[in-house]
């Protein structure tokens, strides 16, 4: 049995913001079935009453002095950007017509 | 002139002997490498960028400052080449994917910062597969990387053009990242050294994020003791770094230098029993356990060890590493740096971003993205990412059990040698199983050396040494003692 199918793929390709092909679609649910699959068997392990661990570094809640230290200027900042105008990133527009 | 006629292949504490004492200068060296670059480069492609003005101005800088009596660091002068992942101010840096090219970046990674800082020379950024992804160069988006053994067979991934860089004499000294091997895995098929250093002994900012709870940068060389010098310029805490840990790093030069005498008296060395046997090819297996009977001559004692959560290993790290990618690369956005694809002036944010992240992202990037969506949808969290940071726990148990009994814990560093171009890339898990053996270290948090151990059917085996968290002096120990044993590996002319 699939442990993903076509649409699904499909789905998370649109919640990732990839705008995959058709090929890119057949290919990747074949692909990503079989790594499913053999990634699957991580639920053989008997692991209830473990605690997860996220990170393996021992360190909670690093702050630093409230001080104000030296960073990028605006020109910087804006230099690798796609599109730039009067001071700041120019994006495509965000609402549709009917919005 | 004699002295620097042959220089490309001395080792870097050969180099900075020679550059310290006067007999030759900054600038004859890096010329040396800058013409390697040039006579071998378009055969191997280990550079996506070279930067040869930055790098002579570098060099004629610590020749002015050596003139004038400064007092440089035990490196200063030498060159080295780095990954493409890290960030270089000025220098373009694109993690070899098609969305970031040609950004230069505002500023320098930590690690970046410490090499100029102790006078390192930046010859260029090195291939990769793209973001890190990968075990053979073969998903860089600029063409892969070709093995200096054998110019038809992948030279590991993700970091192949850094090993490879060393393999061809390129460069003496080269900087790596480690997320599930891509340090250790091409030092192996390369036959040169690389260390993945404690998770947070090294910095992370500057580096273009993968999955943050594993990526380490660390130090490549074509011998322990340069790996060992490299380490100590590049590690040590950065207040940029949150998960960067504030402790002295463990004298890992020292350790070197006591290993290669060649005296290995009460060090307890556990064989990995999972990773000793079946699963690797015979060769690899065979140049595994000389290596570790040579050990035994300089007075290693051995202890079978068995890691029963190590299998799943693979399956866990194959849910946490896409699951922190797929959050990751969100931030290429088309928007603030890099590729924008389909603005047209009617297309939305959203059409214009989804057409630029699919054109600027490879197929393996896409795919991990995907899968680490999945992961961390509701209904598959607690089944997938949920249960593998659990599975993590009890890998990071067998460890902790493991160093109560012995020292380091020993392996094959990959399960196979360099294996020719598009053998594995039609299917993906296939290319997975090259980080089955790297993959544990890298879920604990601890340090790992892969050193060239000997040669199977002509090509380069990886003898792998892992140790406790923040003890990575005892890996350097173990690592130097056998290369003093089994010598040294060297390709065939290119």
């Amino acid at each position: 049995m699939a442990a993903i199918s076509r649409e699904e793929v499909a789905h998370l390709a649109r919640l990732s913001r990839l705008a995959v092909t058709e090929d890119e679609l057949d290919m990747f649910a074949g692909q990503l079935d079989v790594i499913l699959q053999s990634v699957a068997r991580i639920g053989d392990v008997a692991a209830d009453d473990i605690p997860p661990t996220s990170h393996s570094v021992p360190l909670t809640n690093v702050y630093r002095d409230d001080v104000v230290t030296p960073s990028l200027t605006q020109e910087e900042v804006l230099a690798g950007g796609p599109d730039v105008a009067e001071g700041r990133f120019r994006v495509p527009r965000i609402l549709s017509e009917e919005e | 002139m004699s002295a620097v006629s042959d220089v490309t292949r001395m080792t870097a504490a050969q180099i900075a002997g020679l550059i310290s004492s006067g007999e030759a200068s900054a600038v004859e060296v890096t010329t040396a490498h800058l013409d390697r670059i040039t006579a071998v480069d378009e055969r191997v492609h280990a550079f996506l960028h070279v930067d040869r003005e930055g790098a002579l101005a570098a060099a004629a800088d610590v020749d002015t400052r050596r003139g004038k009596g400064e007092e440089l660091g035990p490196l200063a002068g030498v060159p080295i080449a780095v990954k493409d992942v890290v960030t270089t101010k000025g220098v373009p840096t694109t993690a070899a994917s098609k969305i970031l090219e040609g950004w230069k970046p505002p500023y320098d990674a930590t690690i970046v910062s410490r090499l100029r800082g102790a006078g390192m020379v930046m010859l260029g950024k090195t291939n990769m597969d793209e973001f890190a992804m990968g075990s053979s160069t073969e998903y860089s988006a600029y063409g892969p990387t070709n093995n200096p053994w054998d110019l038809g067979r992948i030279p590991g991934g993700s970091g192949g053009g850094s090993a490879a860089s060393l393999a061809a004499y390129e460069a003496p000294l080269a900087i790596g990242t480690d997320t599930g091997g891509s340090i250790r895995q091409p030092g192996a098929v390369t036959g040169t050294v690389g260390a993945k250093p404690t998770y947070g002994g090294t910095s992370r900012y500057g580096l273009i994020a993968f999955s943050s709870s594993l990526d380490t940068p660390g130090p490549c060389a074509r011998t322990v003791e340069d790996t060992a010098l490299l380490h100590a310029v590049i590690a040590g805490h950065d207040p940029r770094d949150s998960t960067s840990i504030p402790q002295p790093v463990p004298d890992v030069v020292a350790a070197a230098r006591l290993g290669a005498t060649g005296d290995l008296t009460g060090v307890k060395l556990g064989v990995v029993k999972e990773f000793a046997g079946e699963g690797a090819e015979p060769g690899v297996i065979a140049a595994f356990h000389e290596s570790v009977e040579a050990l035994v001559k300089l007075g290693a004692e051995i202890v079978e060890i068995s890691c029963p959560h190590f299998e799943y290993a693979l399956p866990a790290y194959y849910l946490i590493a896409p699951s922190e990618a797929s959050s990751n690369l969100a931030r290429f956005d088309g928007v603030r740096y890099g590729l924008r694809v389909g603005d047209d002036g009617n297309r939305s944010l959203e059409e214009v971003m989804s057409l630029t992240r699919d054109g600027g992202f490879g197929p393996e990037v896409k795919r991990r993205i995907i899968l680490g969506t999945y992961a961390l949808s509701s209904g598959y969290y607690d089944a997938y990412y949920g249960q593998a940071q659990k599975v993590r726990t009890l890998i990071t148990r067998d460890f902790t059990k493991a160093f109560e009994q012995v020292d380091v814990l020993i392996s094959p560093t990959t399960p196979f040698v360099a294996f020719p171009f598009g053998s594995r890339t039609s299917d993906p898990y296939q290319m997975y199983l090259a980080d089955l053996y790297t993959i544990p270290t890298n879920l604990y948090g601890g340090p790992a050396i892969s050193v060239p151990c000997g040669l199977s059917e002509g090509l380069p085996v990886g003898f792998q040494i892992m140790a406790p968290t923040m003890a990575d002096d005892r890996m350097y120990r173990v690592a130097a003692a056998l290369e003093s044993a089994v010598g040294t590996f060297t390709p065939p002319e290119l």
